[in-house]
């Protein structure tokens, strides 16, 4: 079942991310361009998402465990270090570079050209050099 | 504004709202896009068929859609380098800070936590200074 929820739950994203372009680095960019012919369209893909999201996040907190398993994954730090506003920061320049956060570059495989599968390939390379620096 | 499309925006935001709240409450998971991914990188992951199955989703549901709508367009107007440049920085940087757009931004938002809030400002403030610079700064100069 989880499996099944989880499959699920990777469409409805996919095409989320699809009905509302944001599949389309070019409307990303139109959006954070705010000096230019700004689009202020991915600001109402956020309120759509956090209008059914809040609501189950409250529901969560009130709920003993979830439906097929033994608990909520809910991070609990509360710190803010350098790691995060680092990080953030790190994404933000990629993010303006191109135009492609995680979700839209995977979901952009099957119908972008190797432009999409270059930027996967490096975002893979740069989840794996994280990891691999951290321990050192 | 030439091109706000504010009612596909709106549902396509609900459908990804909607994606969240089932990994949620029916799974107990954070719908982070970064995390999910990068968790399938590292040894000693557990849920790798869930993480599998919400990735091949999100890959599958573009071609849901283009079954019954026009394909997607999907434009890339830079030179390669830029792209690996990119790509690193969004992998590196996701990891590190601990989430993306989804993590932080749909689900650590609409959770009000203070790590995700922190990072969705910053991440978007560099994310517009960044077009700034490559659009209206460098674009000039060049």
């Amino acid at each position: 079942m989880r499996i099944a929820v989880a499959l699920i739950a990777g469409l409805l994203f996919g095409l989320g991310l699809t009905i509302s372009q944001m599949i389309d680095p070019a409307k990303v960019l139109a959006f954070l361009d705010i000096a230019g012919d700004w689009d202020p369209s991915l600001a109402l893909v956020m309120i759509g998402a956090l209008f059914v999201a809040t609501p189950a996040f409250g529901a969560a907190r009130r709920s003993p465990r979830p439906l097929f398993g033994t608990s909520f994954a809910i991070p609990e730090r509360r710190d803010n270090n350098v790691r995060l506003l680092g990080g953030a920061a790190l994404f933000g320049a990629g993010w303006g570079l191109v135009g492609y956060c995680p979700g839209p570059a995977l979901a952009g495989l099957a119908f972008g050209d190797w432009r999409t599968w270059l930027f996967v390939a490096a975002m893979i390379t740069g989840m794996a050099l994280q990891r691999a620096t951290q321990r050192a | 504004m030439g091109n706000f499309t504010p009612i596909s925006s709106l549902l396509g935001g609900a459908l990804i709202g909607l994606a969240a709240a089932l990994l949620l409450l029916l799974n107990g998971r954070i719908a982070g896009v970064s995390g999910i991914l990068g968790g399938l990188l590292e040894r000693g992951t557990t849920d790798r068929g869930e993480r599998i199955a919400f990735v091949g989703g999100l890959i599958a549901g573009p071609l849901l859609f283009a079954l019954i709508m026009p394909r997607p367009t999907i434009t890339i107007d830079v030179s390669v380098l830029t792209v690996i440049a990119a790509g690193l920085l969004v992998g590196y940087g996701t990891r590190l800070g601990g989430g993306c757009t989804s993590g932080h931004g749909v689900c650590g938002v609409a959770r009000l936590s203070p790590r995700s809030l922190i990072a969705t400002a910053v991440f978007m403030a560099v994310g517009i200074a960044t077009v700034y610079v490559m659009r209206h700064l460098l674009a000039g100069a060049a």
